[in-house]
């Protein structure tokens, strides 16, 4: 069972959604980011979503197009983020599922199946290639699954039942709902539009449904426990990480603390859901 | 089209793909509206009402067909191959973009959207789309890089003229990769109500198709207008490539033609050995952005690298799929041009046939500066004169201490 179908089934046992939380490694420096990673668990991230910084994130709104550009210019690289997930591994945590989250040039360019390979043997869990829709997906899918690494495909809200098919065919571990039409940290979803696609995305899967876009604070990240398997938060986290920087761009001393006490925020927020 | 089993115009199957190029990498929340905007273009291509409206625009609105121009004196000055210009820069809003701009936004009202979104980097693009819309009365929002307002200052009026909204990009470069990042950024947000024009043979299937199937009516008409000039195909043709549309529009007719050489002339920049160029083809390799696999000027990681070129319309780090695709069939030769041959050749036009060409086609008349003198006298050859200069002026007179 890999760790991502695990921690869910252990979320199902705890009655209760999980928090996924994204950040971008390497932003603003390699050590700060790994001191980020090292502490989400404690703060009660459930899973991390780890952001390979890219140069054309053409999916990503502000916030996230800053938080690459900050880690690109500290000399970020793909060899690192392994590394960072390796160290993690071996000295913080072997249970809290890593997901890479990017852009699909990054894995083309080290080979699909290298890429897997290395994935795998850092400790990673699983991928979402913003870039990659089921059309284009025969070209990573075998790969990953033979590395033991889930493929987290995202839907969106123009995902209609007849499409929804093709992207579960190649998505497992959990799957992952766009909640709003747009870019990240921009537009929120309303609760009722959430609970109706969540409902009809669970017609045709029993994987998990982690919900994303757009959740930016405790209240909306409960909501969507309130009907999904998972929260994810992403520029929320980011922007707080970009408040943390002093004018030269280094990370204040106040930087790691700030982002994990607004991480305990959501996940209270997101534990006080009881499922049953 | 003529497509045979062994034609090279059968491209792309029936997911997008040239060999191994092309493709549809976009993210989900796009993939459904792609679909759907594929289905409505094979509609459309086959619909008499639709192929009718496009060809009266062409012909009322546009001025086609344009002149395939003998030019003679250049002919004489360069001492070899006899050299005829296709007049793509007396297209209305001077350049051959318009000939895809009517197709897209025709169709855009056929499905019903309510709202053109379009990138652009010198601004032909930009100005053809906001004219297209003028006339269908669609709102209109153009995405340019930041510099490039700054260099296409007078395109940007235009637009800002005839109604369109100009949203300057300023993450990156500031050119148009940024231009297009951000304009697929507000698609993915919009894309219930907007038509994304995109302006070359680029993006996720079925655009590189789609624009290619627009332009093409420029090789179509150089190979009608050559047969009654000279009663035979032109034996070289040779095309300007950022994206690659101008080029594309003219080679794709005579691809299954193999006596007619076909060269693709990409921008060196300060040259290809400087790092500082726009060169897809010759400095870069396979790499997947904005939608499709293509060459993409990029770093070992597969971190996208800048682009550089004098000319706005041809500073991009990649490059249509098809021409990646044709470049490794080895049916078309792509060579470039760096900044300097391109304002020299700039120059020679201006002066010696009374035309001011667009610093993006320059590329192409310097490359025929070198080869036309090494070519016999009977060869004909032809240039894709994809745009006018006038959008130039302020930025060559300035290069070249001109007083205005």
């Amino acid at each position: 069972m890999s760790r991502i179908t695990k921690r869910f089934a252990d979320l199902k046992a705890q009655k209760r959604a999980g928090l996924v939380t994204y950040f971008m490694a390497g932003d603003p420096d390699a050590a700060t980011s790994y001191e980020i990673l090292k502490g989400l668990p404690a703060a009660g991230a459930d899973l991390i979503e780890l952001g390979m910084p890219f140069t054309d994130p053409m999916a990503d709104g502000p916030s996230i197009q800053l938080a690459g550009q900050r880690a690109l210019k500290g000399g970020m690289k793909l060899d690192q983020v392994f590394a960072m997930v390796k160290r993690f591994r071996a000295e913080a945590d072997n249970d809290t599922p890593i997901v890479l989250m990017g852009y699909y040039n990054l894995v083309y360019q080290r080979g699909a199946e290298k890429f897997c390979k290395d994935a795998a043997a850092a400790g990673v869990d699983g991928l979402i290639l913003v870039d990659l829709p089921p059309e284009e997906a025969d070209e990573l899918k075998p790969y990953a699954t033979a590395a033991g690494i889930d493929t987290v495909l995202l839907t969106a809200p123009t995902t209609d039942d007849k499409r929804l098919p093709a992207v579960l065919k190649y998505s497992s571990g959990f799957v992952y709902f766009v909640s709003v039409l747009g870019i990240t940290g921009m537009k929120s979803a309303t609760e009722d539009s959430v609970r109706t696609h969540v409902e009809r995305i669970r017609r045709h899967t029993r994987l998990p449904i982690g919900v994303g876009f757009g959740i930016k604070t405790p209240e909306q990240a409960t909501a969507v426990a309130r009907h999904a398997d998972a929260a994810v938060v992403g520029t929320a986290i980011v922007d707080r990480v970009a408040a943390g920087l002093d004018n030269n761009g280094h990370a204040k001393p106040d930087l790691v603390p700030g982002v994990l006490a607004f991480t305990r925020t959501l996940a209270d927020g997101v534990r006080s859901v009881r499922k049953d | 089209m003529a497509a045979t089993p062994n034609s090279l115009r059968s491209g792309p199957d029936d997911r997008g793909h040239f060999g191994i190029f092309g493709g549809r990498y976009v993210a989900e929340t796009l993939m459904p509206l792609i679909l759907e905007l594929e289905k409505a273009y094979n509609e459309a291509k086959v619909d008499p009402a639709f192929v009718g409206e496009l060809k009266s625009l062409a012909k009322h609105y546009a001025g086609r067909p344009s002149p395939l121009y003998y030019a003679a004196r250049l002919t004489k000055k360069l001492g070899g191959a006899k050299i005829y210009l296709k007049r793509e820069e007396l297209n209305h809003t001077g350049s051959h973009k318009i000939n895809n701009v009517l197709g897209q936004v025709l169709l855009a009202k056929r499905m019903g959207k309510t709202r053109v979104i379009a990138e652009t980097g010198a601004g032909q693009h930009g100005v053809a789309t906001a004219t297209a819309c003028a006339l269908f009365d669609i709102p209109c929002v153009v995405f340019m890089g930041a510099t490039d307002v700054e260099r296409q200052a007078p395109n940007v009026a235009r637009m800002n003229m005839l109604g369109a909204e100009v949203r300057p990009v300023k993450s990156g470069a500031a050119t148009l990769k940024d231009a297009m990042n951000d304009a697929m950024r507000d698609w993915v947000a919009t894309c219930d109500t907007t038509f994304y024009c995109i302006g070359t043979v680029a993006g996720p299937h079925p655009y590189p198709e789609m624009v290619r199937d627009f332009q093409c009516v420029i090789g179509e008409e150089t190979r009608v207008q050559m047969m009654e000039a000279e009663g035979r195909l032109p034996d070289t043709l040779v095309a300007c490539i950022g994206g690659g549309s101008n080029a594309m529009g003219l080679f794709h007719p005579f691809l299954d033609d193999p006596t007619v050489r076909i060269i693709g002339v990409e921008a060196a920049g300060k040259g290809v050995e400087t790092g500082f160029h726009a060169a897809s083809l010759t400095g870069g390799r396979p790499g997947v952005l904005h939608g499709n696999r293509t060459y993409l000027l990029q770093d070992k990681e597969g971190q996208i690298t800048e682009a550089h070129s004098i000319s706005a319309g041809l500073d991009y780090p990649g490059i249509g799929p098809e021409h990646s695709w044709l470049k490794e069939k080895g049916r078309v030769e792509y060579v470039s041009a760096t900044d300097d041959e391109a304002l020299a050749a700039f120059q020679t036009l201006c002066k010696l046939e009374g035309i001011i060409p667009a610093l993006e086609s320059s590329h192409a008349l310097a490359h025929v500066e070198k080869l036309a003198p090494t070519l016999p006298k009977d060869n004909l050859l032809v240039i894709n004169l994809s745009g006018r200069g006038d959008k130039d002026v302020p930025q060559v007179a300035a290069m070249l201490g001109i007083k205005a």
